[in-house]
């Protein structure tokens, strides 16, 4: 198993705790975690790629205890095996898109894929030495695709990649993370509460809330 | 990429904000750099000029206008004694060493003054080329003067009357007899010659043409002591070393009670001098520390909002690998670059400051300075702007310590 869950548990502060089913993913395998808006999707994601401690039960990727790492160790293993995209691209303004992924490669302290080669594979090499500011809404979210795979995870979350997108642009997003993780031999987790995604990847689990 | 790149491509993203940060600080730190300069450098002249000079003694007036006038030749004589007094001071047995000065004439704005060679002695002047005066009329040129004016030996030159600039002339040409090396003191701005050939300069005007006695013009100066005169005869200023300590607690009292001259102390006028400045000195620290507080404020802000936006970019920073740890090391880098930026532009610009303030003021007191030498004191000014940065850093700082990742990115 790639990446393992056992009753994960979480309560944000005055509400009821959220109980989570487990998650249990192979490399190369796609999982989607749907739900109701509010019914603790991202929280769940945000504790899979570590960036949120659960109150109770386990993760574990890569025979890894996310438990068991803390401190600037947890970021150094996100940056190196998770990549995460996010609902909104959030590029940092002042880099260039080249840079903006070379900024990845320096903190996670890893080679990582070459990063020209990979931004012509997701159709955007030409805006490589390109201000994030004069990008497409389109392109901003290819280029934080690219960010999430650039250092070749293990593991691939997405948040609502797909939420803002029409039909063709939605099955052009899954289809360049599906490709790409199995390219990379990767677990994609997409977080949805899109229905369409559904006929994509058959895999999946829901979050019912509290 | 690395934090370094980061924090610069962070700073030149906000050219505005960033700009004005660092042109507050640079303008603070300059003043204190031209402070620092002006000071160090004045009260080293200062000293420097007055050394081995114990007493000035000249006509009754201001003290501290003898001195200015006297020893470093920048404020008005005030005015003349007659010889015979001088002279019969000079016999006191608390007097070691007694030099006459007598002023009254410039060239272009440099002053001309008459003196024995013993006032070369004082300063230890080496010189260029040529050789000291011997007849009336022949001078030494300092090396300022010769620099400017492009004189050389045996070069020739015609004096105006008074002690600056815009007087009439006189008609009797001098003659360069020597050019004396650099110093760094008084001289390098002075032009020197006998007493006689003040005397005669002046007496010309009073006499006709063909009553003039020409064989006194081939004489030789007197070149210690005092030069031989009638009893009209007067000289400006006399410059005394004491014999022992108890001249200092005799001679001036004795000087301005006893006679219709006074006595002044360099060392005791100097100091009040720098007391009366030092309010205006202290105006101006206190401005420059004001600016300085204000840039660091600014610091502090421009950092402290730009944060609140880049919360965000700090938390992807957090997903793609950097640890807290880094995160604080940008936002102090941040700061620390932007104040050490503003600090050598505010040390280049204080430099130059100075530097133009010298070319505005050529044959002035100011004239003498070097704007551009380099002061241990100037990397205090370093090691305090990175204060300010580190200390404008520091809540920005633990801000971006503190930020949860997830409830950053949750927030839309």
């Amino acid at each position: 198993m790639l990446i393992s869950t056992e009753n994960i548990q979480y309560s944000h502060p005055g509400q009821a705790p959220l109980s989570f089913p487990d998650i249990h993913l192979k490399a190369n395998e796609a999982l989607l975690v749907l739900g109701k808006s509010g019914s603790g999707k991202t929280t769940l994601l945000n504790i899979l790629g570590g960036l949120l401690m659960p109150h109770r039960g386990s993760v574990c990727i890569d025979g890894v205890d996310l438990n068991s790492i803390q401190g600037s160790n947890l970021d150094l293993f996100r940056g190196k095996n998770i990549g995460i995209v996010f609902q909104k691209p959030h590029l940092l303004a002042p880099l260039t898109v080249e840079e903006n992924l070379q900024m990845a490669h320096y903190f996670s302290k890893k080679k990582g894929q070459e990063i020209n080669r990979l931004l012509d594979e997701l159709g955007i090499g030409v805006k490589s030495k390109s201000r994030v500011q004069n990008l497409s809404e389109g392109e901003a979210q290819r280029v934080s695709i690219a960010r999430a795979l650039v250092n070749s995870p293990k593991l691939i979350l997405a948040d609502e990649p797909t939420s803002s997108l029409d039909d063709e642009n939605t099955f052009k997003v899954l289809n360049l993370l599906q490709t790409q993780a199995k390219k990379i031999g990767a677990a994609l987790i997409i977080v949805t509460h899109d229905q369409r995604v559904k006929d994509h990847i058959p895999q999946f689990i829901e979050v019912k809330g509290a | 990429m690395n934090l370094f790149r980061l924090s610069w491509k962070y700073l030149t993203f906000r050219p505005l904000s960033t700009g004005l940060n660092v042109i507050l600080l640079a303008l603070g730190l300059a003043i204190i750099t031209v402070l620092l300069l002006v000071q160090d450098q004045f009260e080293n002249k200062m000293t420097k000029d007055a050394e081995g000079i114990d007493l000035v003694v000249g006509a009754k007036g201001s003290p501290l206008q003898l001195i200015l006038s006297g020893v470093y030749h920048i404020d008005f004589p005030t005015g003349n004694i007659p010889l015979e007094e001088a002279k019969k001071l000079s016999r006191s047995r608390l007097i070691k060493n007694i030099i006459p000065l007598a002023l009254g004439d410039n060239y272009k704005g440099y002053r001309i003054v008459g003196t024995n060679h013993d006032y070369l002695g004082l300063f230890e002047a080496q010189f260029d080329q040529g050789k000291v005066w011997e007849q009336p009329y022949e001078v030494v040129v300092g090396a300022t003067v010769a620099l400017r004016e492009g004189l050389k030996v045996g070069d020739t030159f015609e004096s105006s009357h008074g002690i600056s600039v815009g007087s009439h002339d006189h008609e009797h040409d001098y003659q360069v007899a020597g050019i004396l090396a650099p110093s760094g003191n008084v001289i390098d701005r002075l032009v020197l010659t006998s007493i006689e050939t003040v005397w005669y300069t002046h007496e010309e005007e009073a006499e006709s043409e063909d009553e003039k006695d020409h064989s006194e013009l081939h004489q030789e100066v007197s070149k210690t002591g005092f030069p031989e005169g009638d009893q009209a005869k007067e000289v400006t200023s006399l410059l005394i070393q004491y014999r022992s300590p108890m001249a200092a607690v005799q001679l001036p009292r004795m000087i301005n009670s006893g006679t219709s001259m006074q006595a002044a102390s360099p060392t005791f006028e100097m100091a009040r001098l720098f007391e009366l400045l030092g309010v205006g000195v202290s105006l101006l620290q206190g401005l420059a520390f004001l600016l300085i507080g204000i840039s660091g404020l600014g610091i502090f802000i421009a950092l402290y909002n730009s944060l609140k936006e880049r919360k965000y970019d700090l938390a992807i920073l957090r997903v793609i690998g950097a640890s807290r740890g880094q995160l604080v090391f940008l936002i102090f880098l941040e700061g620390i670059m932007l104040t050490s930026i503003g600090a050598l532009v505010g040390i280049l610009l204080g430099h130059s400051f100075l530097a133009v303030i010298i070319s505005q003021n050529e044959q002035g007191v100011a004239a003498s300075l070097d704007a551009w030498i380099f002061l241990k004191g100037e990397l205090w000014i370093l090691v305090y702007a990175l204060g300010v940065g580190i200390l404008a850093s520091l809540i920005p700082a633990w801000s971006a310590y503190q930020t949860s990742i997830a409830k950053q990115l949750t927030k839309s």
